[in-house]
């Protein structure tokens, strides 16, 4: 069975939380209990119907203002999969919870009002997923009800969101656009008469078919040490295991790997799981190696396939960043680069621009602030063995620490 | 729909250990929240696989409120001795002793939230930097909300708007001297994904998740198991039926269901059918809306 990650975005109020709920509902992945608070809720807050949006909209004060301010993570199941609904807020103020939900996705859903049509969150949405490069785009153009069910204006709409392609697709994108009414159910788990001009499947019909990309298996191998496993009993005197997740590609009992940064070389002796010899794991594994020869790794260090094309090791970095922090980023600073399981300190050397999302305008500026999306230089104390995120995403993503604060205040993108 | 089709989605387990060993690597003194329940009882497992054939590198913490069920004590020293692992239990009993906490009364009183208070002495006490608790995003709404790595100020207190943001899978887990962070392993677990996995891996769990015989006594629509901390009135007769319990907490506020399943393959049929979910058996998650959540505000884990 395997587990498909989807982020959803919408304005404030375009039914996305109702949307959440509709799913849930009609997969009945809500039970009873959990239903009749629903329609107790509904009653006290003086509505004739049962407000599915109740249910995701989570916290004290989103209920007090009747929106979404935070990441709120929803799973149903069918069958044939897991379902992982990362549901992000759809406020201005909130595109690093945009940014966040979308980084573990591989499908990104988009609502649009199909009374409003495309709007500048619309604009922000995708342009998070482009920068993201999430594989699957599934636009939905909600409250159709609203509109009559009206075939021309659902077209319209298609054709103002594909004029937005051309520039910022990119390989592998797919987009899929679907009419429904989440108020009503339309279009989402069941098909409705009242849209029969539209001959394609239904939300959940079309997620239960998608074929998300194991793109990280394609790519050169990295193996980034966590933790090393030295058991020191008398059964397993002689044990060195490294162990770790296999960030891209794949290993093989026997390859030669390089181990970075030393550069030093060795065969892959054993690739094991809780005592299980495997000939070969994956990317998304998480196994522990051992090696032919005693070389010196330590948690930081990256196994690499000799042959394979190396990680460049960056001394100055140049990437795309969202700022996630209350205080401005501030050139001259040092921050930790995080990049796997390393910690390097580094200093910002330079803002190159910040790009108006909602525009795709890029403007010179030397400042930015939280929510901000822009293009930086840093330094690093040592060298980071990223590879660019548009050739190997797994391995190509840092985020920076405040070194006083320890808050996350940046995601980047090596470009 | 028959139980065989759905499978564990391994890619969870893949998960839960690499956050585990991000755990080992960026603390100095972790150490797992245990209670005897199924969803510890799997984080157990999972700290065995990811670090095997190593030791699991933390002890287990159990905060004992005095009011577990007794087979659910019997199991954690089975698992601890069977295992060979570290156990250190800290009791509520002590902090109602020492003034710091005080026992509630009436009907629903129970020790629930007076475990906060031990916990967090207990976590001072110890110096432990990192607490791995089993609790799941599915299981309430506050929850739903929660970071892998959830950082808890010298109070133990959540900040729901303070939380540092997730990407893709890199863990922060720096913090200054007397703050904490409790780590979730199994969040994007559900209560299905945790049965098939103890089915999948062939886990024992304590007898009372099973069917059996037990006095009961009905309040508020549910099945309270009877004991000598459950504070009754006079209307309410215990009496005997096959009940199971789908959560264990203490006796004095996990409701049981009435039901006859006695195998693995059985409870996940009826989790499937099932029209309450697993929280609606937690009476101490019934007291308001938002009850959780002023809980976890509180340092509640």
């Amino acid at each position: 069975m395997d587990v498909l990650r989807i982020t959803t975005s919408g304005s404030v109020d375009d039914g996305k939380s109702t949307l959440i709920g509709r799913l849930l509902y009609d997969t009945k992945s809500i039970t009873q209990d959990k239903m009749e608070a629903l329609q107790a809720a509904s009653k006290r807050k003086g509505l004739d119907f049962t407000d599915l949006s109740l249910l995701t909209d989570g916290l004290i004060a989103e209920r007090e203002q009747g929106i979404t301010i935070d990441v709120a993570h929803i799973y149903f199941s069918t069958p044939n999969r897991k379902y992982i609904i990362a549901d992000t807020p759809g406020h201005f103020e909130y595109t690093r919870n945009m940014v966040t939900g979308a980084s573990t996705s591989q499908v990104s859903l988009i609502l649009i009002d199909a009374r409003k049509g495309i709007v500048e969150q619309t604009y922000r949405h995708f342009f998070i997923a482009c920068m993201l490069r999430i594989p699957h785009l599934v636009v939905c153009i909600n409250k159709m009800d609203l509109v009559e069910y009206d075939e021309a204006r659902y077209n319209q709409i298609v054709e103002d969101f594909r004029q937005l392609l051309p520039g910022s697709y990119y390989e592998n994108l797919e987009v899929k656009c679907i009419p429904i009414s989440s108020l009503y159910g339309e279009n989402v788990v069941t098909r409705t008469e009242k849209i029969s001009w539209y001959k394609g499947e239904p939300l959940l019909e079309f997620l239960e078919q998608i074929q998300f990309d194991r793109n990280d298996r394609n790519h050169p191998a990295r193996f980034p040490i966590q933790y090393v496993i030295r058991p020191k009993t008398e059964q397993f005197h002689d044990f060195r295991g490294f162990a770790g997740k296999i960030a891209s590609g794949s290993f093989n009992v026997g390859d030669t790997i390089v181990s970075l940064p030393n550069g030093q070389k060795s065969k892959i002796k054993s690739i094991e799981k809780f005592g299980e010899q495997l000939s070969a794991a994956h990317a998304g594994e998480s196994v522990v190696i051992t090696l032919e020869d005693e070389i010196d790794i330590s948690r930081g260090n990256i196994l690499v396939q000799e042959g394979q094309p190396l990680p460049e090791a960056r001394r100055e970095v140049q990437a795309q960043v969202c700022w996630m922090d209350q205080n401005k980023l501030t050139p001259g600073k040092t921050y930790l680069l995080q990049h796997g399981p390393t910690r390097i300190k580094s200093k910002v050397q330079q803002i190159t621009s910040v790009t108006e999302v909602t525009t795709n305008r890029v403007e010179e500026k030397s400042e930015m602030g939280l929510n901000d999306i822009g293009r930086i230089v840093l330094k690093t104390a040592q060298p980071v063995f990223a590879d660019t995120y548009q050739s190997n995403p797994a391995n190509g993503t840092f985020i920076l620490v405040d070194e006083f604060s320890n808050a996350t205040v940046a995601v980047g993108f090596v470009e | 729909m028959s139980s065989i089709q759905w499978q564990f989605p391994r890619a969870l387990e893949d998960e839960a250990i690499y956050i585990l060993r991000e755990t080992a690597a960026q603390f100095e003194r972790p150490a797992i929240l245990f209670s005897g329940g199924k969803d510890s009882i799997t984080l157990v497992r999972l700290a065995q696989k990811a670090f095997y054939p190593g030791k699991i590198p933390f002890p287990l913490l159990h905060v004992d409120t005095g009011h577990n069920f007794p087979e659910t004590i019997e199991f954690r020293d089975w698992l601890v001795e069977t295992l060979g692992l570290e156990l250190i239990v800290r009791n509520v009993q002590d902090s109602i002793n020492q003034g710091k906490a005080k026992e509630e009364t009436g009907k629903y009183a129970s020790r629930n939230a007076l475990q906060t208070v031990t916990l967090l002495d207990a976590i001072e006490e110890l110096k432990f930097d990192a607490c791995i608790g089993g609790a799941r995003r599915d299981e309430e709404k506050a929850r739903a909300k929660e970071r892998i790595f959830s950082v808890r100020d010298e109070f133990g207190q959540w900040n729901a708007k303070m939380q540092r943001p997730e990407l893709f899978d890199m863990l922060n887990g720096k913090i200054n001297i007397g703050e904490n962070v409790r780590v979730f392993p199994i969040s994007n677990w559900t209560e299905l994904d945790v049965w098939n996995y103890i089915r999948e891996e062939e886990l024992a769990i304590p007898s009372i998740y099973f069917s059996h015989e037990r006095e009961i006594i009905e309040r508020d629509g549910m099945y309270w198991p009877f004991s000598p901390y459950l504070n009754t009135t006079e209307e309410e007769v215990p009496f005997r039926s096959k009940v199971r319990f789908r959560t264990v907490g203490d006796m004095t506020c996990t409701a049981a269901v009435l039901s006859e399943a006695d195998k693995l393959e059985d409870i996940i049929e009826e989790i499937l059918a099932a029209k309450i979910s697993e929280r609606g058996a937690r009476i101490d998650d019934k007291r308001s809306e938002a009850a959780m959540e002023k809980r976890k505000q509180a340092g509640y884990f």
